[in-house]
C-alpha cells in the first residue's frame, strides 16, 4: 500500500519553501489546518495528511491492534517523511499529534528540525501531583458518546465519507464529511488518545521547540501547556488569546503568526 | 403553559375546518401566544452564546432542567460547561470544530450535566448567526430532551452488541467445525515432505473442501483431496461423511478406485435427493526406498488433475478421468500410476485456485485457469512440497477478493538424491 494513499498525503504550499508537516488531532482531520494552510503556505511548502481511521484515509488500512496505541501513529509519520524524503522538516501537531511527534522525534533525533506542539497534553488523567483535567470516568463517558453518536455513522454515509482520496479539492461533500469517522475506529484513537501518558518522553525532545496554548482550553488548560513547557527544555511557550482547543479554527491569523515567526527564527 | 395551550386547533366551531384557509375566528387565541413568551417556555431548551461558548442568553425551560438560576450561568459559564466530562471532550473535538467549519450542527447526541449532578440525555442543533456582513456573531442553540430516545437508542446498540457478539461466536464455531474436517497435523510418509494448505473463501460458513495424508497398516500411505459442492452445514456434513467413507474404504480395501465406487453409493444412496456430491483425487502411495521416491495409484472422480512438477523443471498435469462421485447411480472409476522420482512433487489442488477471478486473466470468463497454473508451477519447479504450498498461498494473496471459493493444495513430494 502507498504511504501516501494511506494517509490521504497532501502536499500544498510553496515550493521550495521550509517543508513543515502538519499533524490534526483526534475527531477531525487534515481540514482543520484549512484556514491556517491558507496563511503558511505562501511561504512554506506543506505536507498535510489523515491519521488511518480519520478523514479520507485508506480505511483498508486500520488495524485495531496497531492503532491502538501512538506508536502506530507515530510510524506512520516516519513513513510519511520518508516516502516524500522530507529534509528536516518542522512537525505541527495539534492535540494528540503533539504526543505522536514527539514520540517519533524522540525515535529519530534527526528527523525533524523543530516542533510546533500546539495545545499538546501529555497526559489527559489526574493522577495525585498532577492535573490532567479528566478522570478515567470521563474517558468511558467519551466513549459512550462517540457510541451514541453512531447516528452521524451510517453505511450510506461512509462512502461518501471515506470514498475518493483521489479527489483532494475540498466539495460541499467533504465539508459535510468533516469530523465524522467510523465509530469503531473513533474509539480506538480516543482510547490511545486519552488513556495515553506520555510525560516521560517529554524531557527526551532535542529539536527547538514551540508549544502554542489557548488562554482559555476546556481539553488543555494553561498548567498543561506551562508542565509541557517545563519538561522541554529549551522550549518556548506562546498563550493565544483564543478560546477552545482548535486555535486553528477560532484564532487562525494568531495561529498562524506565531508559527511563522518560531519558524522565522528557527530559520535565521 | 403558554396561553395557547389547551386550544385545540380543530375545534374551530361553526366554520368549515375543511377548507384551505383556516378561520380567522381561530387566530386570537394564537396570537395571544407571544414570542417571548414562546422563547421562555418553549418545550425545548433554547441557549445563545458568544462564540467563545459564554452563555448570553437561555431561556427558562432550559434552566428548569438544569435546576440552575439565570444569574448563575448567563455572562459566567460556557456552554461546554454544562456538559458531561466526556461530553465536554466531544464538544472540543468534534462539535466545536464542525460548527466553526460548517456554521451549523445538528442532531448531535450528548448529555447535560444537571445542578445536583444527574445527567440528562439531550440532542443539541446550533447555528452560528452571522452579521450583516457576514462575520460570525453568536451561536444559537436549541436542546431536546432525549431520555426516551436514548433509552430506545440505548437498546438498539445493546442488540447490535448482541448480533456481533453472536457473529464472532459463529465465526469461532465455524472455524473450529472447519478444523475438525481437516488433519489437525498433517503426517508426513517416512523418507517424504508433505504440506497442505487451506483457504476459506468465507468466515462464517464450514468450505467444502477437505484433504488427508494418512498411514495404512502395511506400510503405504492414503491421500485424497476434495471438494463438496456448496458450503454451510450441509456441505460440512457430506465433507465430513467423504472423508470418514474414504478412510472406512481403505481399511477394507486399500484401491483408490473401489474406495471412489464405493463413496459414490454413499452419497447417491444419502443424498441424491439433494444433489450432493463432490469431487475427489484419491491415491495410495508406496515409497520406493531402493530409489528415494514413490509410486501412487490414483483415481480421480471429476477433479481437476493433479500436477506433477519435476526434478528438471518440467511440469505437467497427470491424466485422470471418472464422474462426478454420488451425481450418478453407477460410476465407473480407473486407477493409474504415477511415480514420483527424486525432486518430484506432487500437487493436489481444488478448483478455487483456477477458478478465483484474476486481474490478467487470459481465459474468457476471468479465471485464473489451468494453464496460468502450469506456468506458475513451471516457474517453482523443481520445488520441494513446503516451498510449492508457501508460493500457491502468495498466488492466493494476489486474488485478493477475486478468490471466490474455498480452496485447498496438498503437496508430496520425494527429496532430491543427496550426493
Amino acid at each position: 500500500m502507498l504511504v501516501r494513499n494511506r494517509n490521504n498525503v497532501v502536499v500544498t504550499g510553496r515550493e521550495g519553501g521550509p517543508t513543515l508537516v502538519l499533524a490534526h488531532g483526534f475527531g477531525c482531520d487534515q481540514q482543520m489546518w484549512r484556514h491556517v494552510a491558507a496563511e503558511i503556505g505562501q511561504w512554506a511548502q506543506l505536507v498535510l495528511f489523515d491519521h488511518v481511521g480519520s478523514g479520507q484515509a485508506d480505511p483498508a488500512a486500520w488495524d485495531a491492534d496497531r492503532y491502538a496505541s501512538l506508536d502506530g501513529y507515530a510510524d506512520d509519520v516516519l513513513s510519511i517523511c520518508q516516502d516524500l524524503d522530507l529534509q528536516q522538516p518542522i512537525f505541527v501537531g495539534h492535540s494528540v499529534s503533539s504526543s505522536i511527534g514527539v514520540l517519533a522525534a524522540n525515535r529519530e533525533p534527526d528527523r525533524f528540525s523543530a516542533l510546533v506542539l500546539v495545545t499538546p497534553s501529555p497526559c489527559y488523567i489526574d493522577d495525585e501531583t498532577y492535573r490532567g483535567g479528566f478522570t478515567r470516568d470521563d474517558i468511558d463517558d467519551l466513549l459512550g458518546s462517540l457510541e451514541s453518536n453512531y447516528l452521524g455513522w451510517s453505511s450510506s454515509m461512509a462512502p461518501l465519507i471515506m470514498g475518493n482520496p483521489e479527489r483532494p479539492e475540498l466539495g460541499e461533500e467533504l465539508t459535510a464529511s468533516f469530523c465524522r469517522t467510523n465509530p469503531a475506529m473513533a474509539q480506538v484513537f480516543a482510547r490511545a488518545t486519552f488513556l495515553s501518558d506520555n510525560r516521560a518522553d517529554l524531557a527526551a525532545v532535542s529539536v527547538p521547540t514551540l508549544i502554542l496554548q489557548c488562554a482559555q482550553d476546556a481539553i488543555a488548560p494553561p498548567e498543561v501547556g506551562a508542565f509541557v513547557h517545563a519538561q522541554i527544555a529549551g522550549s518556548r511557550l506562546v498563550t493565544l488569546d483564543a478560546t477552545g482547543h482548535c486555535p486553528q479554527l477560532s484564532a487562525p491569523e494568531a495561529t498562524a503568526a506565531a508559527i511563522t515567526s518560531f519558524v522565522r527564527a528557527a530559520y535565521r | 403553559m403558554t396561553a395557547a395551550a389547551g386550544h385545540d386547533p380543530h375545534g374551530q366551531g361553526p366554520d368549515d375546518h375543511r377548507s384551505a384557509r383556516p378561520s380567522e375566528a381561530g387566530f386570537p387565541a394564537l396570537l395571544e401566544d407571544n414570542l417571548e413568551d414562546l422563547y421562555e417556555n418553549a418545550p425545548c431548551g433554547y441557549l445563545s452564546t458568544l462564540l467563545d461558548g459564554t452563555i448570553a442568553k437561555i431561556n427558562g425551560t432550559l434552566l428548569a432542567w438544569l435546576g440552575y438560576r439565570r444569574e448563575e450561568l448567563v455572562g459566567r459559564r460556557r456552554f461546554s460547561d454544562l456538559l458531561t466530562g466526556g461530553g465536554r471532550i466531544y464538544h472540543e473535538t468534534h462539535f466545536a470544530p464542525m460548527l466553526a467549519m460548517q456554521g451549523e450542527i445538528g442532531g448531535v447526541s450528548l448529555e447535560l450535566r444537571t445542578r445536583d449532578g444527574s445527567r440528562m440525555p439531550v440532542l443539541v442543533t446550533s447555528i452560528v448567526k452571522a452579521g450583516s456582513e457576514g462575520q460570525p456573531q453568536l451561536i444559537r442553540t436549541a436542546i431536546f430532551d432525549a431520555k426516551m430516545r436514548r433509552a430506545y437508542e440505548r437498546e438498539l446498540l445493546d442488540a447490535r452488541k448482541a448480533a456481533e457478539r453472536e457473529d464472532e461466536r459463529l465465526r469461532h464455531l465455524v472455524g473450529k467445525l472447519q478444523r475438525s474436517l481437516l488433519p489437525a497435523v498433517l503426517q508426513t510418509p517416512p523418507g517424504l515432505d508433505s504440506a497442505a494448505y487451506y483457504r476459506a473463501a468465507s468466515t462464517d460458513q464450514v468450505g467444502g473442501d477437505f484433504y488427508d495424508l494418512f498411514p495404512l497398516v502395511d506400510g503405504r500411505w492414503g491421500f485424497f483431496l476434495g471438494d463438496v459442492s456448496g458450503k454451510g452445514v450441509e456441505a460440512a456434513a457430506v465433507t465430513a461423511l467423504a472423508r470418514y467413507t474414504l478412510r472406512a474404504a481403505t481399511v477394507y480395501n486399500p484401491d483408490p478406485a473401489a474406495a471412489l465406487h464405493n463413496l459414490n453409493t454413499v452419497l447417491w444412496q444419502e443424498y441424491r435427493e439433494d444433489a450432493r456430491y463432490c469431487t475427489v483425487v484419491f491415491g495410495i502411495l508406496t515409497s520406493t526406498t531402493a530409489v528415494g521416491g514413490f509410486t501412487a495409484i490414483i483415481a480421480s472422480g471429476g477433479h481437476p488433475e493433479p500436477l506433477l512438477l519435476r526434478a528438471d523443471g518440467s511440469v505437467h498435469y497427470h491424466p485422470t478421468k471418472g464422474r462426478i462421485v454420488g451425481a450418478f447411480p453407477n460410476a465407473q472409476y480407473t486407477n493409474t500410476t504415477v511415480v514420483v522420482n527424486p525432486g518430484d512433487t506432487l500437487l493436489l489442488y481444488s478448483d478455487g485456485l483456477t477458478e478465483a477471478r484474476s486481474v490478467g486473466s487470459e481465459t474468457a470468463d476471468g479465471r485464473y485457469g489451468a494453464a496460468a497454473l502450469a506456468r506458475f508451477a513451471r516457474s517453482l519447479a523443481p520445488a520441494p512440497a513446503a516451498a510449492a504450498v508457501t508460493a500457491i498461498i502468495d498466488l492466493i494473496d494476489t486474488f485478493g477478493t477475486g478468490l471466490t471459493d474455498d480452496t485447498a493444495v496438498l503437496a508430496i513430494g520425494a527429496p532430491p538424491h543427496r550426493y
